[in-house]
């Protein structure tokens, strides 16, 4: 057997898998949203572009993912850096691994049971009557857009701490001490030094939390009671519930060339951030 | 900023402590403490409508883990070795594979399947000796474990090839050199070395299928794992016995991931001691 058969043979598995798992139902799905729906749901053979036309129905799941997605990543980040940095900075190395697993572990638990923990904490007899008690009534949290950031950043915090807690732990710290050594402020020090160096951390953390979020339906469905949906929320509606499976497919394209087209606006963004970066260190 | 860290921890760890604490109610009622008791789990236990749920997401973990690390770890060892198109394909789908949010992964492959079934099943009818014994393709445990296959292999591949290109090429020439054929030097020098990787993707690939929702959702046809089990319960309200049932699930997670980094770390301490 040559060397090329034998990686013909290694890797055919994965390619037949890839193909009938991935690639096929994907062109099912393009294919399928230039189709019409039958009359009792499903799928009739057609090519119209009527689907797309119908996508204003949906606009308002396109609206809420476009706003919350993107807020619930950077409420994440901010309140990831801190943590990022406290751990990575000033954190004594002997606790630093402890503290940081302690921060992934909840990450590695079903986020169904973390989020729907939430319906208590934000439910009725949680929080609401805490504030009940001290005289604040008649506050409502749960099934708002409100609860649904909460989940969001109660959620994918761990995805963002990561990242970032790597690109401050790759920062040299001798840099810090030279700058302070220099009489630079702690202040001058972090947006000179320590933030620059953090970009790409950032940049990483922010695109996973927001990749997902495109795509959450978990979070809303349950923390959003219905009011605030996500695309994810409609698409379960189309296939599960009316069957619409051509507008539905429309919706899923759609909500795939969204995604493509944020996620590269975003990385042309990051990139002229760090040449724009780089630029100034060399003029130092 | 320590107290902020303490603060984040709280935030992290409180509702998951919530959960566990509930769990031990002894009031039927869901938001009200009245005592201690483990009758919740025994309850859990005893739900046929549970078990049945749990055994499914059990058979269906295993299986795509397993298949998933066999197929992957192929896909990597052939991949670190070829060049060109090919390898630039594959990066692409593995590409696709992880960044497709999971909700189209799971109606892609309902729609996919349950046309394709359709097309196929009267097909085999008429070919089948006996029309009404004739076996017919349905969505169920089959079709999520293809599913989480497909997905949890691009999970593999990753993390094998990242530890293949991490080992010393030289040694395999070493092999080479000696006259070991490809297989023995596969099984004696690369096989050992990439070894706690391909079991680290198992595992990641396990914990994956046992908590993933959103694609057995749409592709479980009429079974139930227990992520869709507890989703429709909570549904229904929030009880006692599903906080039992999030506690176990979440303590099975919780020593999957501890037996893992002991291994991992084990297999480590060996590397450096040689």
């Amino acid at each position: 057997m040559t060397r090329r058969e034998r990686n013909w043979l290694l890797l055919a598995p994965a390619a037949a898998w890839f193909f009938i798992m991935l690639i096929l139902p994907l062109s099912f799905v393009f294919v399928f949203s230039f189709g019409e729906r039958g009359d009792a749901g499903g799928y009739v053979a057609a090519f119209t572009l009527e689907q797309y036309a119908n996508l204003p129905a949906r606009f308002a799941a396109f609206k809420n993912t476009l706003i919350l997605a993107p807020l619930g990543t950077a409420a994440a980040m901010l309140i990831a850096y801190p943590l990022a940095y406290q751990l990575a900075v000033r954190t004594d190395p002997k606790w630093r691994l402890i503290l940081l697993v302690l921060v992934i572990v909840p990450f590695w638990t079903s986020i169904l049971i973390r989020s729907y923990a939430w319906i208590y904490i934000l439910g009725g007899q949680g929080i609401p009557r805490l504030l009940e008690s001290i005289g604040i009534d008649d506050v409502r949290l749960i099934y708002t857009p409100f609860a649904v950031l909460i989940g969001i950043v109660y959620g994918y915090l761990p995805l963002m701490v990561f990242p970032i807690y790597v690109a401050l732990d790759r920062l040299d710290k001798r840099l810090l001490e030279a700058s302070a050594d220099l009489g630079a402020r702690p202040m001058t020090t972090f947006f000179r030094i320590t933030l620059p160096n953090s970009i790409p951390g950032i940049a990483t953390g922010c695109m996973l939390v927001f990749i997902l979020l495109m795509g959450e339906f978990l979070i809303p469905a349950l923390l959003g009671g219905g009011k605030v949906f996500f695309v994810g929320n409609a698409l379960v509606d189309l296939f599960l519930q009316s069957r619409n499976w051509a507008f539905g497919s429309a919706v899923a394209m759609t909500l795939i060339v969204v995604m493509l087209v944020t996620v590269t606006l975003y990385m042309r963004l990051i990139a002229r951030l760090n040449t724009q970066r780089d630029s100034d260190v060399s003029l130092m | 900023m320590r107290i902020y860290a303490a603060c984040v921890y709280l935030f992290l760890y409180t509702p998951i402590a919530i959960i566990a604490l509930f769990s031990f109610n002894a009031g039927r009622h869901a938001s009200q403490l009245q005592g201690f008791s483990v009758q919740w789990y025994g309850r859990a236990l005893n739900n046929p409508f549970v078990m049945e749920a749990l055994e499914n997401s059990l058979v269906v973990a295993f299986t795509s883990a397993t298949l998933a690390s066999i197929i992957g770890t192929m896909a990597a060892v052939g991949l670190h070795s070829v060049r060109g198109p090919v390898r630039a394909v594959f990066d692409a789908i593995i590409y696709i594979a992880i960044m497709i949010p999971g909700i189209v992964i799971g109606i892609a492959t309902l729609i996919a399947l349950v046309t394709v079934f359709d097309v196929i099943n009267p097909w085999i009818a008429a070919i089948w000796p006996r029309v009404e014994a004739a076996p017919q393709f349905s969505m169920g445990r089959g079709s999520i474990i293809a599913a989480h296959t497909m997905f949890t292999m691009a999970l593999v591949v990753v993390i094998v090839r990242a530890r293949l290109s991490s080992i010393e090429g030289a040694l395999m020439e070493a092999s080479a050199d000696l006259y070991a054929p490809p297989w023995a030097t596969f099984r004696r020098i690369t096989l050992p070395l990439i070894a706690p990787a391909i079991f680290a993707g198992f595992l990641l690939a396990f914990t994956f299928s046992f908590d993933d929702f959103i694609i057995a959702f749409f592709v479980a046809g009429s079974e139930t794992t227990l992520p869709i089990y507890i989703f429709s319960s909570i549904r229904r309200g929030v009880t006692p016995e599903i906080n039992a049932i999030g506690t176990m699930v979440m303590v099975v997670s919780l020593v999957l991931l501890i037996v893992a980094q002991l291994i991992l770390r084990s297999s480590d301490r060996k590397k450096s001691r040689k």
